[in-house]
């Protein structure tokens, strides 16, 4: 498998939010994403940044674009060294939140992507890796 | 052994256009297409580079692995011949026979250069097995090209296979033939969403008659495409509730949240309705008087 | 900082995301929209996002909270003009928009409004209210 594209961006505020939705959709159509995969990929972009943001106090998030043969896909790395989440299995189900949102953050973006792995605990904050393929 | 590969390679050297002549006859008398294919430019380039290929890769003296290193070039270039051939229709046979239709030139020049009688038939056994492992190699390739093409069949046949029909103004009906599988759920939204937004339809009916067997799965898919088309503005009717199906989903605890009928007859007469139209029959038409 | 315009229209009130909302654009047309559904005593409330190419759970929770409010001010909120890849994106997302009616485009959505004013006065006829 290889790694064409790679790019580094900031996720630390609400406009960087923006900003990530906009990296992602370059590198998304850059792999010739259909248009409904384009936009799954950018809207679950868009809650993990919002969450790394809301509950992360800021990360980064990475964005690779991979070919393996003849296959083409775009895998997502968010990371953040806030306080981590204490119960992932509870922070997975539809509805749960523990701020404000509507609770579908984690579990909705898992479903509009291939691959989806999180690793986190408390103190030792959070990294979230996504990857659609084409 | 290592005069056998020179013997080999220095007479196909010697005699390259004689026998590459040859070769393309052999391939010609084949079949009927294999005609066709010998007035092809195509296929005298590629003898060609064939017998430079079987020059370069039996440098080190290795016949016997094609699966070698040495052999890669080669393999690269019967991979080509056999796509080229897929394409154009020709049989694995037809395909293979571009490698031993060349046996026989060989083996009429090596009986023509070779004196003793044993050396000959070792040199014959020898270029055998070389050929028949090149000629194999051909069809697996020829097989394996002919799968890809057919996949990328059956992915234009699945969007060819959900088509969104428009039985009156702003009533779209959706006929679904065979299992919703999330693969043909994509396309089955991507194409009523679509067709939607061209046509304005405020009713989407969607007839489930030509699906085998609702279960939570396809439950699930129906539910998905349902709720999307509502987001289009969009109300759907299920049609073509079989009774099997009405009792799996009751018993399966199934909420589809829809407004369903047993045909799309009865949905079509309550989209109508909805629409504010209705139909009527046409008064009978006086007989004319005969005077 | 960019405002996002609401334009009125009979008794109902247009508005047309543009742009790609941050929270403080968010937050400000929330309260905007609320303030003009009661100095405009409007009826409607017409969202028109064929512009937005993501709705992701935040603008989900914004427009369910523009629903909510505008309900408690007897208004109807209609959403129009979502993009299909939007919609099948939310419907895979799990996002539901409660107390969100959409329609296909802005003539669509006017009618549907007009209608459930209509049928809502019809209701309150008949009761005697």
């Amino acid at each position: 498998m290889i790694v064409e594209a790679d790019e580094l961006v900031p996720v630390r505020c609400s406009d960087d939010v923006v900003r990530a939705r906009q990296a992602v959709r370059a590198k998304a159509v850059a792999a010739g994403f259909s248009l409904v995969d384009q936009t799954k990929i950018i809207t679950a972009a868009s809650e993990i940044a919002r969450n790394t943001v809301d509950y992360g106090g800021g990360g980064t998030l990475r964005i690779e674009v991979l070919r393996n043969g003849q296959r083409c896909g775009v895998r997502l790395t968010f990371r953040d060294q806030g306080p981590g989440i204490p119960d992932i299995s509870l922070a997975m189900q539809d509805g749960y939140t523990s701020g404000q949102g509507l609770g579908l953050g984690l579990s909705g973006a898992k479903r509009l992507v291939n691959e989806f792995a999180i690793t986190s605990a408390p103190g030792q904050g959070t990294e979230v890796i996504l990857a659609r393929w084409k | 052994m290592a005069e056998t590969q020179s013997l080999f390679l220095t007479l196909i050297d010697k005699h390259q256009s004689a026998l590459l002549d040859d070769w393309l006859d052999r391939m010609a008398r084949g079949s009927a297409s294999g005609a066709a294919l010998r007035r092809d430019d195509g296929t005298l380039d590629q003898a060609k580079r064939f017998l430079d290929q079987l020059r370069r890769s039996t440098r080190h003296g290795q016949l016997e692995d094609i699966n070698a290193a040495d052999w890669a070039p080669m393999r690269e270039l019967l991979e080509d011949v056999s796509r080229a051939r897929v394409v154009q229709g020709f049989s694995p046979t037809e395909t293979a026979t571009f490698v031993f239709s060349l046996k026989q030139p060989l083996f009429q020049l090596l009986r023509r250069e070779i004196g003793s009688a044993d050396r000959l038939a070792d040199e014959i056994w020898t270029a055998t097995r070389l050929l028949d492992s090149l000629g194999l190699y051909t069809i697996e390739c020829h097989a394996k090209t002919r799968e890809e093409l057919i996949g990328r069949q059956q992915q234009e046949l699945l969007e060819l296979s959900t088509p969104v029909v428009q039985l009156w103004d702003g009533i779209l009906a959706l006929p679904l033939i065979g299992t919703l599988d999330s693969a043909r759920t994509q396309i089955v939204m991507e194409s009523l969403l679509e067709r939607i937004v061209a046509s304005g339809a405020e009713i989407a009916i969607i007839d489930i008659t030509g699906v085998p067997t609702v279960d939570t799965l396809v439950a699930q898919h129906l539910i998905k495409t349902i709720s999307a088309a509502r987001l289009m503005g969009a109300d759907c009717i299920l049609s073509g509730i079989r009774p099997q199906i009405a009792q799996t989903i009751v018993h399966l605890g199934l909420e589809l949240n829809v407004v369903s009928k047993a045909t799309m007859a009865d949905a079509l007469a309550l989209a109508l309705r909805r629409s504010g139209k209705t139909i009527q029959d046409r008064p009978a038409p006086t007989p004319r008087q005969n005077d | 900082m960019a405002e996002i315009p609401i334009l009125k229209i009979g008794d109902c009130l247009l508005v047309s995301i543009q742009v790609d909302m941050h929270d403080r654009l968010a937050m400000a047309l929330q309260d905007d929209l609320t303030q003009r559904i009661v100095q405009d005593r409007a009826r409607g409330v017409m969202i028109d996002i064929s512009a937005l190419e993501i709705v992701d759970s935040f603008i989900g929770r914004m427009l369910n909270n523009i629903a909510a409010m505008s309900r408690v001010l007897d208004a109807v909120t209609v959403v129009v003009g979502m993009r299909p890849a939007v919609a099948i994106t939310l419907v895979e997302l799990g996002l539901t928009l409660t107390g969100v009616r959409t329609a296909l485009n802005v003539d669509k959505g006017l009618a549907m409004i007009r209608t459930i004013i209509d049928r809502g006065e019809q209701e309150d006829d008949r009761r005697g209210g």
